[in-house]
């Protein structure tokens, strides 16, 4: 699974002070619910992304407890402030205790 | 034979349609466990959230949902027809002015969709969409 795996995000480049801005997230993954059965029968045992986490300097700005119930390709679009220029951190937990992250900065200002 | 293959048709729909019927009034049980579960019983207040699901999904493998509830610390989005009602629970930190959010679930079956916030003074409420699903996606 974790080969395959890919994160991406799409943040602004450029924001102003205070101003509302739109991220959205999504990470390749087959999100196997745990519920299917393969040919011969037996359940394909569950492997998910369970929890996706997004900071902006350190403070939180968002936290999802994802269930299998998410669909394949896990999306995510939320919204954020940003006060200051910084960076934000997007963190994905797989439940074979992969962690996958990615940075994005940006400039306020 | 008097059974023939009209009539058999016949009566296969009838038994869909009549099943269809008594799936679809509120809430299955599992659903209003979870919910419990999550609020400690209790009335729940509608209002406040805003959930946008699609009236009719017909691929339940991908429904794009989207929550809003200003004002909320968390949100739990359920699934009231899926094997494992629970969907989703996302919280929400400082840095995000509209408490807003939307992702794509998987729907067994044509159901209802149910969102359960927690505001920040403790209390929750609640709304829900029904969503017709016209191929179902849990798989086998």
């Amino acid at each position: 699974m974790a080969s395959s795996v890919k994160p991406r995000v799409k943040v602004p480049k450029k924001a102003s002070p205070g101003e509302t801005i739109t991220i959205k997230t999504l990470i390749r993954h087959r999100m196997e619910s745990g519920q299917r059965k393969d040919r011969s029968g037996n359940v394909i045992p569950r492997s998910i992304i369970n929890r996706f986490v997004a900071d902006f300097n350190g403070e939180n700005v968002i936290e999802v407890d994802l269930e299998p119930a998410i669909s394949t390709n896990p999306y995510f679009r939320f919204d954020a402030v940003v006060p200051e220029s910084g960076t934000f951190t997007f963190t994905w937990y797989d439940d074979d205790g992969s962690v996958y992250e990615k940075t994005r900065s940006i400039s306020v200002g | 034979m008097d059974l023939t293959r009209r009539s058999a048709l016949l009566l296969g729909s009838g038994a869909v349609a009549a099943a269809s019927m008594g799936s679809l009034p509120a809430c299955a049980s599992p659903a209003e466990a979870a919910i419990e579960a999550l609020t400690g019983g209790g009335a729940l207040d509608d209002g406040v959230i805003t959930l946008s699901a699609p009236e009719i999904a017909e691929n339940g493998n991908s429904v794009s949902i989207s929550v809003a509830a200003p004002g909320a610390a968390m949100v739990a989005v359920f699934a009231d027809g899926n094997p494992e009602p629970r969907v989703a629970t996302i919280r929400f930190g400082p840095l995000n002015p509209t408490r807003r959010a939307s992702t794509r679930i998987r729907l067994a079956r044509t159901q209802n969709v149910i969102a359960v916030a927690k505001m920040e003074d403790g209390s929750f409420r609640k709304t829900q969409a029904a969503v017709k699903v016209t191929i179902g996606g849990c798989g086998g």
